[in-house]
């Protein structure tokens, strides 16, 4: 392989594997989620350099688009189930910003 | 000492997978072309140009049957879950989201159906397509409350299995045909697959909407109740 392919490839496997450590030792699940959207998008870079393009496209949209939505409204009701939980009522929605 | 020598097992093991999982794509030639050559000979007789399309929905095309009919019974499960409230968003979408979404979300909804179109000589496709058109449903569901309260069952519900019934209808017509099943007449391919696709764009896309929503949506009367602060608003 021509090294200046490694010089853009080597660096985004590297980080690749940094974000996805980052984001499994992470102790806020928000700033988890957030990379996780991040390793997404450099996932979908990846399936450039491999030729397979619509995975990327795929990936683009459904890994780092549609997933991190859920994670996100499932994180949402995380926190509105815990804020439940500690006051008692039944109908705060709370935003985890 | 005992949680770290179970963490050192954890961590010999995962080593011996990462070597494992090395040596098997190591090991793998690096120019694997036989199925390359087969597809190129036939993707004349596909309809489409792009090897990708033509393999997800003609030589392959019983997989991605399956594929929809999993995404269908992914949705049925999430429904299965129970009834869910949309929640009211804590402040209303303010002017300059709304005025973002209303160039945002025609941009979308064209640039699945280029998605779609381009996948029979480009990188696209229905599933790409789909993805971003439920992208536009999920960001649609974020900011309005007010589209939930549309959708009623059917047109939700016929929209979910439109992409089962129509790739099942042109299996099961290739069949009645006299060929076996999906083995599309060859004059016909091109189009038969475009038909699919577009069944299967807007199935994927709705399913992708439903996952997002998680449950089924409660309905009282035929409209969508959306609870606030206990009490039961009636939203048209």
């Amino acid at each position: 392989m021509i090294w200046s392919q490694w010089l853009f490839d080597l660096p985004l496997a590297l980080v690749l594997l940094w974000l996805a450590w980052r984001l499994l030792t992470s102790t806020e699940l928000f700033k988890a989620v957030v990379l996780f959207i991040a390793f997404g998008l450099l996932m979908a870079l990846a399936w450039v350099r491999l030729q397979a393009v619509d995975i990327a496209l795929a990936e683009a949209a459904i890994g780092a688009g549609v997933t991190g939505a859920l994670f996100l409204s499932a994180l949402k009701r995380i926190n509105s189930d815990q804020q439940k939980d500690d006051k008692g009522q039944a109908d705060v929605k709370g935003r985890n910003v | 000492m005992r949680p770290f020598s179970a963490k050192l097992i954890i961590i010999l093991l995962l080593v011996v997978l990462a070597g494992f999982l090395a040596w098997a794509i190591l090991s793998l030639p690096f120019d694997c072309t036989a199925l390359r050559t087969q597809v190129f000979a036939n993707l004349g007789n596909s309809g489409v140009s792009n090897p990708v399309t033509a393999v997800l929905l003609n030589f392959r095309g019983y997989d991605t049957l399956l594929e929809i009919v999993v995404l269908f019974l992914a949705a049925l499960g999430a429904w299965s879950l129970g009834t869910v409230q949309l929640p009211d968003p804590l402040h209303p979408a303010g002017l300059f989201l709304l005025a973002l979404l209303r160039i945002l979300l025609p941009a979308m909804v064209l640039t699945a159906g280029y998605l779609l179109w381009a996948g029979a000589h480009a990188p696209g496709g229905a599933f790409q397509a789909g993805a971003v058109l439920g992208s536009a449903c999920i960001l649609l569901l974020l900011t309005e409350v007010r589209f939930a309260s549309a959708i009623v069952r059917w047109p939700l519900r016929t929209a979910l299995s439109a992409g089962i019934l129509v790739f099942t209808g042109v299996a099961l017509g290739s069949m009645a045909l006299g060929g076996r099943l999906l083995e599309y007449p060859p004059h016909w391919a091109g189009v038969l697959i475009l038909v699919i696709e577009i069944a299967a764009t807007l199935s994927i896309g709705v399913t992708l909407m439903v996952l997002f929503i998680g449950g089924r949506l409660s309905e009282a009367d035929g409209t969508l109740s959306v609870k606030s602060t206990g009490q039961r608003k009636d939203k048209q």
